[in-house]
């Protein structure tokens, strides 16, 4: 929690403020005895009915002033917590913008969602309790023990000694069951994800008859869980009753040693009532902060998990390097130097040494089979991951010196996947280029095969795209993600398989259509069919994470194995077809 | 199906459901005596602690004259009290404990083992979400709501009867004075809650507009990021992200006033008693002794009113948790083997081979009825043979599978596989004479070992590495960050699909089934590596017969039968030649393929 103080630094004041109006409703709690004393000491003793008459008009009164101080803490606090959770959300979601991909492989996109949504607001909860209630609870544990020290030092050194007990009891129990619970809430984890599991993969695992072995799987992590809850309960469940009975020990200590001074015309019979009544404020307080212990502690578990996020450095940092607009006469605009990849320490190498040249306005294929390493070639050029070995150079200047968002904004990428977002086609487009105008936005849907089926779309460009796109076809989702990367024109243009969902046909159209583009443009084709490679200027055969050959389609069919094994397990059956 | 029950009457149902928790409870009955017992001890004791005191008090009449012994006596009737009430509070922590814990881990243990006999259309046709916050978050909320606001409504009635009942016996015109004023705590607490619901509908609907855009974005991060898009994106965030705050304020804020307000009206009484207790005692009716009993009542008293306010909307939403938990349970499973199901053997002792003979006999499915898909379908497999079939989307092809392997029964006709109907063979060795792989690639969470162990969860790591040399994931997954022992969470992170698809098969490789059905599951895989792959298939597995759906024509047509399939029929069938030749269907969907070149 310590490490997302920062982000309630700009609420300081709520922070004290809260607090403070809380203390003061305690305050006013903790003068209800001293009144209720004063109404047996003077108005009963001396049957003085108006004394007690205004005795009680201010029983009213300091409970009405408790209300309006409640209400003003509850207030700030409620704005504390929720400008504590709006500030954490808006900076862990900025955070995330700038992890590197690496980071967001290992943390994963569906962690990444719950720290942003229920991890934040159990924190928010956490705020909003601890602000109003977790500092009321020992201050008025304290403040009886001051009014106590008020009215009888002998007596109220029965409260010095009670209250470091239960302060051992509550804090010791609490140190105990902490660590207990977050592994409960992990528990828990592990049974949803089993659950989850089997449902998605529920045709495998029948496939290969593991029902029993799952059943079996999620009842010993059911059993582990519900031992653990009964081991927690177990100890929690001590709490309550144990200071339960050190408060009402003290009470009888109390009376006794009480009777004992009364007796002796030391206090009053309304001092020891009042003395009694700030013993039970203590017990009520505590067990309202035992109650207390289980929110504060799952809260506390969140804000860490949340931390941790937010402590994760991106190892892509920005450099301060300028990127030239264009490269200088016979620069490469994209350069690979001896470039190995290797995603963690211990691994092997993705790629390994990888060098080549590309010249302005060349289109370099990038052929190779499943796990051969072409997109992880590709995605050096954006900085989506930095090399491990050797340079990437963009017009000459090496990219780890330059801006990341610069480099980016270069740089046209199609994803594998294609993704599209909640908009319209428009706003879609918009990603590429912010300010496109309609014009624009039709010349890059036509260089994308798209336009055709745009225009039938009956709002056109303006046709509601819904989340993930999935009001649309692969191969339509497909040709909008690639009109997305050209509206910008790019000086750099990288398609990673995406014409994977595209039929031959529109494939080669694409491609025609980007070798017409109207501005220069470095492509990189990466792909497993040979026919979407066959043209380009020169093609790069991976095999293993090595560049296994280099040359147009010419040059290394027959010469290259593997080019011509990849060719000829496409080709063959079209040979066979027109024979 | 125990749902002979068919009165539509809510009433009714929520009974029946009622009826059937507690017969889920019952087995708890001793630990639930044990607990009401416990209350019942402790809500009597802490009752008794007042007037006690006030007793004490009584014998503190003034400076010397006061009662040591009978002062005595009083302390340690109190002292015995307090030590009884601390050791029951604690029996009953336990008791719930216990029971809680008890009857969530057997719901979900019944719940998961539901799961894995449910037939597959149950789970294709639910969302996955909400079977899972069936067996997770309803089992939870039922737990805790039912047995937790089942005691906390037992003490709270105790404590209410107990405090009316000391409070009657001390004095009953003061006890009028703290039931009179009581109501007004409902009052007050219904104000709020009223106000309150409707700002806590307006944050939960912000919070849904907001989870999606987070979904949204942050599940696809990475593009994101390549457009530099994280700006815009913050900015959309953002607004509603202030939007929220101030709902969420509201709601905070409001709700947060439910306390104080219950504390006032505590004040009040509170002062009401002190008033009229005071005149009271200045009257001689009433000792100062019984005064501060009175007084600590008043404190307490409202407290139990409050809590059973809220117990009777947790009781209503844990019964309506408990009937989807049910509803769940109650789903009918899929028919169980017959207790002479035939075991094939080649699945058993995975040493001897059969023929791997397949025959489809008159075969008619549909999902819904009103649709019917397969009609009258015939196919005889000769064992060894490659089957591919072909055909538009939603042709049934994908259907055939389902059939093939017991994920849904045939409506009519027979599928016989080695000569016997799959209708009266074990599902589990059914299953484990196909070799399995999906289109949609599915990993489990842990590590690639595990995952390509899956069928052989004994392999040795030469076999699991011999497996996944075959096919061909040997040189990506030594590439990965922690090799063999890379853990895979989620829907398979950073591998590609492709890469996916590859340790699926390499699943099938250690296993090597007799029989392979193979559903698009090359698709993602570069032509080259499948060629290679399916020469590993048909050398390590002898030429067993297989079933192949696909688009690639690489993939095709090499077969030694194509199936053209149509609307839930053959249209044509023949090797790939003869299916030219013909200048039919098939033809058609090859020229359309590949005129582009």
């Amino acid at each position: 929690m310590r490490r997302l103080f920062p982000f309630l630094t700009e609420y300081r004041k709520e922070c004290v403020l809260a607090p403070l109006f809380k203390m003061l409703e305690a305050i006013f709690e903790l003068f209800v005895p001293l009144v209720m004393a004063a109404i047996i000491d003077t108005g009963i003793a001396k049957r003085d009915l108006p004394y007690i008459g205004r005795m009680c008009a201010l029983l009213f009164f300091l409970a009405a002033v408790g209300l309006a101080s409640a209400i003003t803490a509850q207030y700030y606090a409620a704005r504390a917590a929720t400008g504590f959770a709006t500030k954490l959300r808006h900076s862990l979601f900025e955070h995330i913008g700038k992890l590197s991909f690496y980071g967001i492989d290992t943390v994963g996109s569906s962690t990444l969602i719950t720290r942003m949504t229920s991890d934040i607001n159990q924190a928010q909860a956490g705020v909003n309790m601890t602000l109003r209630l977790f500092l009321r609870s020992p201050f008025i544990v304290f403040g009886a023990m001051i009014m106590a020290f008020q009215i009888n030092v002998k007596e109220a050194l029965i409260f010095a000694v009670t209250i470091p007990v239960l302060s051992v009891i509550v804090f010791g129990i609490m140190a105990v069951t902490m660590p207990m619970y977050r592994r409960v809430q992990s528990g828990l984890d592990g049974i949803l994800n089993t659950t989850s599991e089997n449902l998605e993969g529920v045709r495998v695992i029948r496939a290969f008859g593991r029902e029993e072995d799952e059943a079996r799987r999620f009842a010993g992590q059911n059993e582990t869980l519900a031992d653990l809850q009964r081991a927690v309960g177990r100890i929690s469940g001590l709490m309550n009753p144990l200071t339960l009975l050190v408060v009402n020990a003290a009470t009888i200590v109390l009376l006794y040693s009480g009777a004992c001074q009364v007796d002796a015309a030391v206090i009053t019979r309304g001092e020891l009532v009042a003395l009694v009544n700030y013993m039970s404020q203590i017990l009520v307080e505590l067990v309202k902060l035992a109650n207390l212990i289980v929110t504060i502690s799952k809260a506390l578990a969140c804000a860490d998990r949340i931390a941790d996020v937010l402590e994760l450095r991106t190892e892509i940092t920005d450099g301060d390097g300028v990127l030239p607009a264009e490269p200088a006469e016979g620069v490469p605009a994209v350069e690979f130097d001896h470039v190995s990849l290797r995603y963690a320490e211990s691994g092997e190498e993705a790629i390994s040494d990888i060098t080549f040249r590309a010249m302005p306005g060349e289109t370099i294929g990038i052929i190779g089979g499943t796990g051969s390493g072409k997109s992880s070639v590709v995605n050096l050029i954006p900085r989506f991951y930095d090399a491990t070995e050797g340079a990437v150079r963009i017009n000459g200047a090496d990219v780890k010196d330059c801006r990341v968002e610069e480099i980016r904004d270069k740089t046209g990428v199609v994803p594998q996947k294609a993704v599209l977002f909640k908009g319209t086609i428009a706003e879609n487009l918009r990603w590429g280029k912010s300010d496109a105008t309609e014009k624009e936005m039709m010349e890059a849907l036509k260089a994308a095969q798209a336009w055709e089926f745009v225009q039938e779309k009956p709002r056109k460009l303006n046709e509601p795209v819904s989340e993930g796109g999935k009001n649309l076809s692969g191969g339509q989702r497909q040709r909008l993600t690639i009109a997305r990367a050209l509206i910008g024109q790019p000086g750099i243009l990288i398609l990673d398989d995406s014409a994977s969902a595209l039929d031959f046909a529109t494939d080669a159209k694409l491609r025609a259509a980007i070798g017409k583009l109207s501005w220069k443009t470095t492509v990189f084709i990466v792909s497993q069919r040979a026919a979407s490679v066959m043209n380009a200027d020169r093609i790069i055969v991976m095999d293993n994470g090595r560049i296994a050959g280099t040359g147009t389609h010419e040059e290394l069919l027959g010469s290259n194995e593997i080019y011509t094994e990849i060719y000829s397990s496409q080709f063959e059956t079209t040979e066979s077809a027109g024979a | 199906m125990r749902k002979r029950n068919k009165v539509s009457d809510q009433k009714n149902r929520q009974t029946e459901t009622v009826r059937r928790i507690i017969k889920r409870v019952a087995k708890y009955r001793f630990s639930i005596f044990f607990s009401l017992l416990s209350a019942a001890v402790t809500v009597a004791a802490s009752l008794y602690i007042p007037v006690l005191t006030g007793r004490a008090v009584d014998e503190v009449t003034g400076p010397g004259k006061v009662d040591f012994a009978g002062l005595f006596r009083i302390l340690t009737v109190m002292g015995i009290t307090i030590g009884v009430m601390s050791l029951f509070q604690w029996v009953m922590n336990i008791c719930n404990n216990r029971i809680t814990f008890g009857v969530v881990k057997d719901i979900r243990k019944e719940a998961f083992e539901k799961l894995s006999i449910l037939p597959l259309n149950y789970i294709d046709s639910h969302s996955h979400g909400d079977t899972v916050s069936r067996v997770i978050a309803d089992v939870d909320q039922f737990a805790d709501g039912l047995l937790m606001g089942f005691t906390q409504f037992f003490t709270s009635a105790m404590t209410i009867i107990g405090t009316l009942v000391f409070m009657l016996t001390i004095n009953v015109w003061i006890t009028l004075v703290v039931v009179l004023i009581t109501p007004l705590s409902f009052f007050v607490a219904g104000f709020i809650v009223k106000r309150t619901y409707r700002m806590f509908r307006k944050q939960s609907e912000e919070r849904g507009k907001q989870t999606a855009l987070i979904n949204e974005i942050v599940g696809n991060q990475k593009v994101v990021q390549a457009f530099s898009h994280q700006d815009e994106a913050l900015e959309e965030f953002d607004r509603i992200n202030q939007k929220l705050e101030k709902y969420s304020m509201d709601a905070l804020f409001f709700s947060s006033l439910t306390n104080p307000s219950t504390r006032f009206v505590n004040a009040i009484v509170y002062a009401g008693v002190g008033v009229a207790g005071a005149m009271a005692a200045i009257g001689g009716l009433l000792s100062v002794g019984q005064l501060v009993s009175f007084l600590s009542y008043a404190t307490q008293y409202t407290k139990p009113f409050n809590e059973i306010s809220g117990v009777v909307s947790e009781l209503q939403n844990a019964i309506a948790c408990a009937a989807r938990i049910l509803e769940l349970i109650d789903e009918e499973p899929q028919k169980p083997d017959d207790a002479d199901a035939v075991r094939l053997s080649l699945a058993e002792s995975g040493g001897e081979y059969r023929t791997g003979e397949v025959l489809f006999e008159h075969v008619s499915f549909s999902y819904v009825p009103e649709k019917p898909l397969i009609e009258d379908f015939n196919l005889d497999a000769k064992p060894g043979m490659r089957i591919a079939i072909v055909g538009p989307t939603g042709c049934g092809k994908t259907t055939l599978i389902n059939l093939l392997m017991r994920f849904y029964d045939v409506n009519t006709g027979t599928i016989r596989v080695e000569g016997y109907d799959t209708q009266r063979v074990t599902r589990k060795s059914l299953r484990a004479s196909f070799g399995m792989v999906l289109q949609e690639t599915w990993l489990k969470n842990g590590t690639i070992r595990e995952n390509i162990a899956m069928g052989k969860p004994d392999a040795s790591d030469q076999e699991i590495i011999e497996a996944a040399k075959a096919a061909h994931a040997d040189g990506f997954i030594r590439r990965l960050r922690d090799g063999y022992d890379t853990v895979i969470t989620g829907d398979g992170g950073s591998l590609s699909q492709g890469q996916k698809q590859l340790l699926c098969i390499s699943r099938i490789m250690l296993c090597l089934p007799p029989m392979l059905i193979l559903d698009e599951a090359t698709s993602s895989i570069d032509t080259r590596t499948e060629q290679r792959i399916q020469d590993a298939f048909t050398r390590m597995m002898k030429g067993r017969t297989s079933f192949i759906v696909a688009h690639r024509l690489s993939t095709i047509r090499n077969a030694d039968r194509i199936l053209v399939m149509k609307s839930g029929h053959i249209v044509e069938q023949g090797t790939h030649e003869e299916l030219l030749r013909l200048k039919g269907f098939y033809a058609g969907l090859y020229n359309a393929q590949w005129s582009g070149t």
